[in-house]
């Protein structure tokens, strides 16, 4: 029997995990004293180690960035669109990693987790991590794998924040950084948007200020708003009014409270499938990285400062539609790589899809993002 | 070449470098820093940076052009050039070029002025509406010009602000613009000595270097 997936699909993929024993210092100052990383792979690493590129995930995502877990899987990973033999980030030409980041629910090490020294789960006592922390995490990962330098670090919205801290910290380990739907910090509206989402959680009469492992419950209601709230900031006016409209399930208005408008559906049927695969505490710790990233910080607010040290070459890339980080804050990092005379390339991509467009086959999104992996992969 | 898009990067058929890139190379030092407005497929920047050394970026609105300038090894950033340079600090650049592209700005003057702020000299190419051939279709025909350098009709052109070298250098006189270099091509990029005497009415693309009257007194 062949395989049951298309050409374009890298097909069914394991996931593997790695512990490390080597206490992580964390920014916040705390210890992580030992953990795990789950990660995946796609394609070969070649003779001369040079072709490896990192996969960075977003706030919800995970490690499973491509493929399939089992021959029954409705769904592929989250990045199937652009990843696999032939697609944007060639599988036949890059050994592709993909990791979940420490504080993930997906078998890195997180909340979820038991304690060694408690035997409880971590719960609320899992440390704040950041995304500098990650990315120290994930160069343990690459040092594992063999990998001296990364021929690229890629990500989307968060997961390019973790590409541009690569750039930071390890500039002689990383060639290209490629920063898709990204922002240098978050706005107050941003941050406003997460502290919602946050509250909602920790609201929640489940909640049990983050034990509810113990309690076996979990935050279910809270979860649910948080991601209802989230994605109505990933979509934009347009993509929703396309979509939805005001559209009404059973064709009239029933002067009650239950579901009625086609878009009040498809939030509850995502928040559902969101809350039943997610867990609370991991969703309040990424909100937390998001709210804390701002690699300027350090150097005085000035972000061309912060990247004095950057050798990488950039691509990055916004989508117009995409308002929780507009295409204006992409332009902000651009301005301080070539601030730096740093080899930037930048597009804007006409787009109605809003900030998720960066998941999804957009041809000229495609084209840019192909012709640049090109280039890297000519010069390996 | 034509100016049906605002950019000077339509790629040569053959391996000939096109004769204005040559007139623009010999004026630009060695390792100079250069922004290319309307890059195109940066195949300008190519040429720079093979036979000068250049380093820099390349702005292009048009989508089609980005993973062109990706794949040649441009740095690209997809930019509006109406909306100005304001996201280039001042002096930033050695020299900022706009070829065949300034008569499709909707502001060609202030478009000038920010070239000076953020690059010591720039260096601009446009067809010469002065040219005999328009002046013929419109002075003794009453058309509107239509020829090589020129070919739309008035009703999809994309060049809304055409103008002669003599608008030019009186526009550069306003401005307290100083003209260092000035060259008349045919369609050919060919000079002659009637070019030479005769530029507004037999050149058919004009190219200027400038600078600041400011910069220019040191």
């Amino acid at each position: 029997m062949t395989a049951p997936f298309a050409n374009d699909s890298v097909g069914l993929v394991q996931p593997r995990t790695t512990h490390f024993d080597e206490a992580l210092l964390l920014r916040s100052g705390e210890t992580l004293a030992s953990y795990d990383i789950v990660y995946e792979t796609y394609g070969q690493l070649n003779a001369s180690r040079s072709n490896a590129v990192l996969i960075c995930h977003a706030l919800s995502g995970n490690h499973h960035a491509a493929g399939y877990h089992r021959p029954t899987d409705k769904k592929p990973g989250w990045w199937d669109n652009l990843i696999g033999p032939g697609k944007v980030i060639d599988s036949e030409r890059f050994y592709i990693v993909s990791c979940n980041n420490l504080g993930g629910c997906h078998g890195s090490t997180g909340p979820a987790t038991v304690d060694a020294r408690t035997g409880r789960p971590y719960g609320p006592q899992f440390p704040i991590v950041t995304v500098a922390d990650w990315v120290q995490s994930q160069a343990r990962l690459a040092d594992v794998l063999g990998i001296d330098q990364w021929a690229a670090v890629i990500g989307g919205s968060l997961g390019g924040m973790q590409a541009m801290q690569w750039a930071i910290d390890f500039p002689a380990r990383i060639r290209n950084a490629i920063l898709i739907a990204a922002a240098p910090k978050l706005t107050a509206q941003n941050i406003a948007f997460n502290e919602v989402a946050r509250q909602a959680i920790r609201s929640d009469p489940d909640f049990h200020e983050g034990r509810y492992y113990e309690a076996q419950t979990e935050p279910w209601r809270g979860l649910r708003l948080a991601r209802m709230l989230g994605h109505i900031t990933y979509l934009s006016d347009d993509l929703m009014s396309e979509k939805f409209g005001r559209d009404l399930r059973e064709g009239r208005i029933n002067f009650d409270y239950g579901v009625e408008f086609q878009v009040e559906s498809y939030l509850r049927y995502q928040a559902d499938s969101f809350a039943g695969s997610f867990d609370a505490n991991t969703y309040l710790l990424m909100t937390k990285a998001l709210d804390y990233f701002d690699p300027a910080a350090d150097a005085g607010g000035d972000l061309s400062a912060a990247l004095r040290d950057v050798s990488a070459e950039f691509l990055v890339i916004s989508f117009t539609s995409d308002w929780r980080f507009a295409p204006y804050r992409s332009r902000e990092i651009v301005r301080a790589l070539h601030d730096n005379d740093l080899n930037v390339s930048y597009a804007e991509v006409e787009s109605h899809q809003g900030h998720d467009a960066f998941l999804l086959k957009i041809p000229q999104y495609l084209d840019v993002f192909q012709a640049y992996m090109g280039r890297i992969a000519s010069r390996l | 070449m034509t100016t049906s898009q605002p950019s000077s990067g339509s790629t040569p058929d053959s391996a000939e470098v096109r004769p204005d890139y040559a007139i623009i190379a010999q004026w630009i030092k060695s390792g100079s820093r250069v922004l290319d407005l309307g890059c195109g497929d940066g195949a300008l920047l190519g040429f720079l940076a093979q036979e000068k050394n250049v380093s820099g970026y390349g702005l292009e609105i048009d989508d089609k052009f980005l993973p062109q300038c990706i794949r040649n090894g441009i740095n690209v950033i997809q930019t509006d050039l109406d909306k100005g340079l304001a996201e280039f600090d001042d002096d930033s650049f050695d020299y900022v070029l706009l070829s065949l592209t300034l008569q499709a700005m909707h502001f060609p003057a202030r478009l000038l002025e920010e070239m000076l702020r953020v690059g010591s000299r720039g260096i601009v190419t446009f067809p010469n509406f002065g040219h005999w051939r328009a002046r013929l279709q419109l002075g003794l025909f009453g058309k509107m010009p239509v020829s090589r350098s020129l070919p739309h009709q008035w009703y999809d052109t994309p060049n809304i602000h055409l103008c002669t070298l003599r608008d030019f250098e009186e526009l550069c006189r306003n401005r307290n613009i100083d003209i260092l270099e000035r060259r008349a091509v045919d369609h050919g990029h060919q000079s002659s000595l009637g070019l030479r005497l005769w530029p507004n009415l037999l050149g058919e693309i004009a190219l200027y270097q400038f600078t600041h009257k400011i910069r220019s007194r040191h």
